[in-house]
């Protein structure tokens, strides 16, 4: 145990850097991923042509593929970003697909009579998305976008291949350094074990907010 | 596919719009393609000595050879896991409480702790305390792990969605628990999932991806391995992230192809939505 409390700031800065990824990748694959649903929902066909692409590419991909193509590959063709921002763009480039489904499935739970009911009463796009589509919508996007937030607090892992020092590679490093192996990766287990659960119960709870 | 959800069909203006959106989208989207080649033209990465080689037979047999290491450790995961997810799912649904109790524990835990991890624990920790497995199992081993409980998911909803008639009919003949859902149910939950137990083969060749990380030559390694000698790098890493991508599209087809083929009877019986949809994001 002696091996984790001395490392204790060392540890929990990693979990700070994980926890910093996913709460940015996650915004960013929120925002990027609604421009896409957008996009795939909208009249205009080259938009919904290039936002099935991104989406059919993107999550049949795997992510520590994009990762070392952006982390090793990049530079080649002159652009390069600190490990942080290219785990962190990476996530949400990635992350983005799957919120994108999300929300595209939200909104086709809608049962298209509703929509037209609202039309026929004479509300406006803006009203009838405020007060028809968007609560159940949102309802039923709730579960999957759990899902995916858990997605990326695992995905974030996949930093530390390419050298982030966030939680997994820290206690890589530890490990290392020390012969109290199993315990360091039990407490980090733990401490990714314990997101994920409040994660999901997070989602719970909002569930039955947004349900109400 | 348009969703008519949002608006309706569009009139003479509404066409127009779409019409102008239609050529700016065209417009932007060249654009991107365009700053994309030139920026790799810029770079002197466009050249034909920067590509050819990719088309040389050495270079598709080393390839090749760690697209073989990718299939094997999929299959092996995928020859592992399946099975034993589904003793997984028959101990959460066990009347035993303490089964159940065990069960629903491993699924928690490895539902959320992240596979590089494990692999670490595997690669470095475990050979200390003198358990030093070859290197495929490193890979292997971690993957089963994590795979199982998904599976197990996979099939507890496979299970509560065969109709409940079913077990009914089935006690009503006389058969006892274990017969019941051996001869009955289970024949008929694993064919309501078999899409999803595809879907689940995309996972599960993602995660061999970090075969990478265990050195052990699947696609991403070798692949690792080939920039060291050729310095191409970024024509490497996209040729390999094209070679997922379509291995991946295949099987994704084949679920969607295999859930239609369950006819609209079943479908989305299992959790609402297609197979397809439900794709695991790591």
């Amino acid at each position: 145990m002696g091996v984790v409390l001395d490392n204790l700031g060392f540890l929990l800065g990693g979990l700070l850097t994980t926890l910093e990824l996913t709460v940015l990748a996650f915004a960013g694959a929120l925002v990027l991923g609604t421009v896409l649903a957008v996009c795939r929902v909208s009249p205009v066909r080259p938009l919904r042509i290039a936002g099935a692409v991104y989406v059919e590419v993107l999550r049949n991909m795997p992510l520590l593929s994009l990762l070392v193509l952006f982390v090793f590959g990049l530079p080649d063709i002159g652009l390069t970003f600190s490990l942080f921002a290219s785990a962190a763009i990476c996530l949400a480039v990635f992350g983005a697909a799957f919120v994108c489904e999300a929300v595209r499935g939200g909104i086709n739970t809608v049962p298209v009579g509703q929509a037209e009911a609202a039309r026929a009463l004479g509300f406006t796009f803006g009203q009838s998305l405020r007060h028809v589509i968007l609560p159940p919508a949102l309802a039923a996007m709730v579960q999957p976008l759990v899902n995916i937030f858990i997605g990326v607090v695992l995905g974030s892992s996949l930093a530390a291949a390419v050298g982030v020092s966030e939680l997994t590679n820290r206690t890589q490093v530890l490990n290392l350094q020390s012969a109290e192996a199993v315990v360091l990766f039990l407490v980090s287990g733990a401490m990714y074990l314990a997101i994920a659960l409040l994660g999901g119960a997070a989602g719970g709870w909002l569930e039955r907010r947004v349900a109400r | 596919m348009t969703t008519r959800v949002l608006f309706d069909e569009p009139g003479p203006r509404g066409r127009a719009r779409i019409r102008l959106w239609t050529v700016v989208a065209l417009v932007v989207l060249a654009g991107l393609l365009a700053l994309a080649l030139w920026q790799f033209g810029r770079n002197g990465q466009l050249g034909r000595s920067r590509w050819a080689p990719f088309l040389s037979p050495d270079y598709i047999a080393f390839l090749g050879a760690g697209l073989r290491g990718t299939l094997v450790a999929t299959a092996l995961g995928a020859v592992f896991s399946f099975p034993l997810g589904v003793v997984l799912a028959l101990g959460r649904l066990s009347s035993t409480r303490p089964v159940r109790w065990a069960a629903t524990a491993y699924v928690e835990l490895f539902r959320g702790v992240p596979l590089l991890l494990l692999i670490y624990a595997f690669l470095l920790a475990l050979p200390r305390f003198g358990i030093n497995l070859p290197i495929l199992a490193k890979l292997v081993v971690p993957i089963v792990l994590v795979n199982t409980a998904v599976i197990a998911e996979i099939v507890r909803a496979g299970v509560k969605a065969v109709d409940h008639g079913q077990a009914e009919a089935a006690a009503a003949l006389g058969l006892r628990d274990g017969a019941t859902m051996r001869l009955v149910v289970l024949p008929q939950a694993v064919r309501l999932v078999v899409p999803a137990l595809v879907t689940q083969l995309v996972a599960l060749l993602k995660d061999s991806t970090l075969g990478y990380v265990v050195s052990y030559p699947e696609l991403m390694k070798q692949g690792n391995n080939l920039t060291v000698y050729t310095h191409l790098l970024v024509q490497t890493y996209l040729i390999v992230a094209v070679i997922y991508v379509v291995a991946n599209l295949l099987l994704s087809r084949l679920a969607t192809y295999l859930e239609g083929r369950l006819g609209a009877r079943v479908r989305g019986r299992v959790t609402g939505t297609p197979a397809e949809a439900q794709q695991a994001m790591v």
